[in-house]
């Protein structure tokens, strides 16, 4: 395995961190090590890239995979040592990696705020269908059937609009 | 240069909402346009392109329509001070004034809107508004957002929201801000247990001047730490419920001190306006701890005849870089004080 934070010497230290309670292990060769010891300090970026390493379920022990964002390039272990995406494709090729540390920083990992008009049309018609089968399961739990069946008749409108559109993006 | 830039932001006005406490409010968007790297790895032609882009859209018709006139200026076009008085008026971030590379910042005439350009992300939209205005500043940020995506295509992903170059922004790309005068909670060394508290409710707290500083002239700043996986709505709400409750708060802390402590309480108001009308030197960090006793005495009706606008302009007016910009001229720390006692005098006599 090779160092994390130079990729180029094999790994032979184990650091291992405590900052605020919260863990961060780091395979170092020895002259990173040596370097990185008077700076183990709080650093923002590198705290929240650390937190991925405490998802549970995920296999922590094993060596950084050597994926990359296919449009510019940045590597997931850049990203670890700076905090920042490259593009916005890296969420996309990074995705298995990144996702996990999302859901731990955000405590969510699905969008529900603004959608923005052009890129969203379609986006905007599924969420206001989401919004309507919760009223209709509602709505026939309270056995209004009358009102129901008006709530059904506009989801099977917006359907059919997403299926004239194609149903894609 | 198309700046002006000794007028008064909007943000100064000092009325609104519970501005007895809140000084202003703030609505932050994080945008970034389709297909383009994120800032930390563009080079120089991309850099141009975004702001070309943007210096585009901001002249659509459509965005007229919706926010009025807003004028793009190049940081490179502005000198040092100048980019710090943007700093000073909570304009742009220091990062954007010190950063190298092309940027830009996009303001509107009252300086209510303005938008930084390749900063951490291509598009940084922030909307300032005195006192409790989350939902007003809201309001206008959406609809700068949405004129503006009728021009650029902005990165977004149907699960995560709006794509941005650190996860900590994503979805939303949403960061709502208040800052609050709460000179009482730290007299009553009750601040520090208050704001922790607050951190346990998705609620950052920081000191206005520097991330982790102690907060100079007892200003703080809130802000929601989550932005993915709430709506918009929803992370206003919750941050203008924590503004208000953290008001009452400090009202709390004021009315203890008028009852228990009235004679030190006015004492101190008074002194520090004693200070900063006769004073001939003045650091800008005991110019900011007296004002902090000043407003106070002016939010409590202790002094009379001053109000709070005058205050918020004095804050700014007594900055580094405001000082040496009205001066015209270059000024070494101790000739700053000098100035800065001098210009105090002049504003509070006035
Ligand atoms: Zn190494
Ligand atoms: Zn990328």
């Amino acid at each position: 395995m090779l160092c994390e934070r130079c990729q180029e010497r094999p790994a032979s230290v184990h650091v291992t961190r405590i900052i605020n309670g919260d863990k961060t292990e780091l395979y170092l060769c020895q002259e990173c090590a040596r370097e990185m010891q008077p700076q183990l300090n709080f650093s923002i970026p590198k705290f929240l890239a650390g937190l991925l390493d405490y998802e549970p379920g995920l296999e922590v022990k094993a060596p950084p995979a050597g994926e990359r964002c296919r449009e510019c390039g940045l590597s997931y272990e850049q990203f670890h040592q700076t905090g920042r995406l490259g593009c916005p494709d890296c969420y996309h090729y990074l995705a298995a990696r990144l996702d996990p540390l999302i859901r731990r920083i955000q405590g969510s990992s699905q969008h529900r705020g603004k959608v923005p008009r052009r890129a969203g049309g379609n986006l905007r018609v599924r969420r206001e269908i989401e919004r309507l089968r919760a009223q209709l399961q509602q709505l026939v739990e309270q056995e209004e059937f009358e009102k129901a069946a008006q709530v059904r008749d506009r989801i099977r409108d917006l359907e059919n609009r997403l299926g004239e559109q194609g149903g894609g993006q | 240069m198309s700046l002006n830039l000794e007028r008064n932001s909007k943000w100064m006005e000092g009325s609104g909402p519970q501005a007895d406490i809140v000084i202003s409010s703030r609505i932050r968007l994080a945008r970034n346009l389709k297909g383009m790297p994120f800032p930390n790895l563009m080079n120089e032609a991309q850099e141009v392109k975004v702001i070309r882009q943007v210096g585009q859209a901001i002249r659509a018709p459509g965005v007229f329509q919706a926010v009025g006139e807003l004028r793009l200026q190049t940081l490179r076009e502005l000198s040092p001070v100048e980019r710090q008085i943007l700093v000073e008026k909570h304009l742009i971030s220091p990062d954007l004034a010190e950063g190298k590379g092309e940027k830009a910042v996009v303001l509107r005439d009252d300086e209510a809107i303005s938008i930084m350009v390749n900063e951490e992300d291509h598009l940084r939209l922030q909307c300032l508004l005195p006192a409790l205005m989350l939902h007003e500043a809201w309001r206008l940020a959406d609809a700068a957002d949405d004129a503006l995506e009728n021009e650029l295509d902005f990165a977004f992903d149907q699960e995560r929201g709006y794509l941005t170059a650190c996860p900590t922004n994503v979805g939303t790309g949403l960061r709502a801000s208040t800052m609050l005068h709460l000179p009482a909670l730290v007299l009553t060394k009750q601040a520090g247990q208050v704001l922790t508290a607050l951190t346990k409710v998705g609620v950052a707290v920081r000191g206005l001047y520097g991330e982790g500083t102690e907060a100079q002239g007892n200003i703080f700043q809130v802000s929601n730490q989550i932005t993915l996986g709430r709506s918009e709505e929803e992370i206003i709400n919750n941050l203008s419920a924590v503004t208000v409750r953290l008001a009452d708060q400090e009202r709390e802390a004021r009315e203890l001190l008028r009852k228990q402590n009235r004679w030190q309480l006015e004492d101190r108001v008074g002194r520090a306006y004693g200070i900063l009308t006769n004073a001939r030197i003045l650091s800008s960090q005991e110019a900011l701890q007296l004002l902090s006793d000043v407003r106070l005495g002016v939010e409590m009706k202790i002094l009379r005849g001053l109000d709070q606008r005058l205050i918020n302009q004095l804050m700014v007016r007594i900055q580094p870089a405001y000082l040496q910009f009205t001066a015209g001229k270059e000024m070494t720390p101790f000739e700053r004080d000098v100035r800065r006692a001098a210009m105090v005098r002049e504003l509070l006599a006035g």
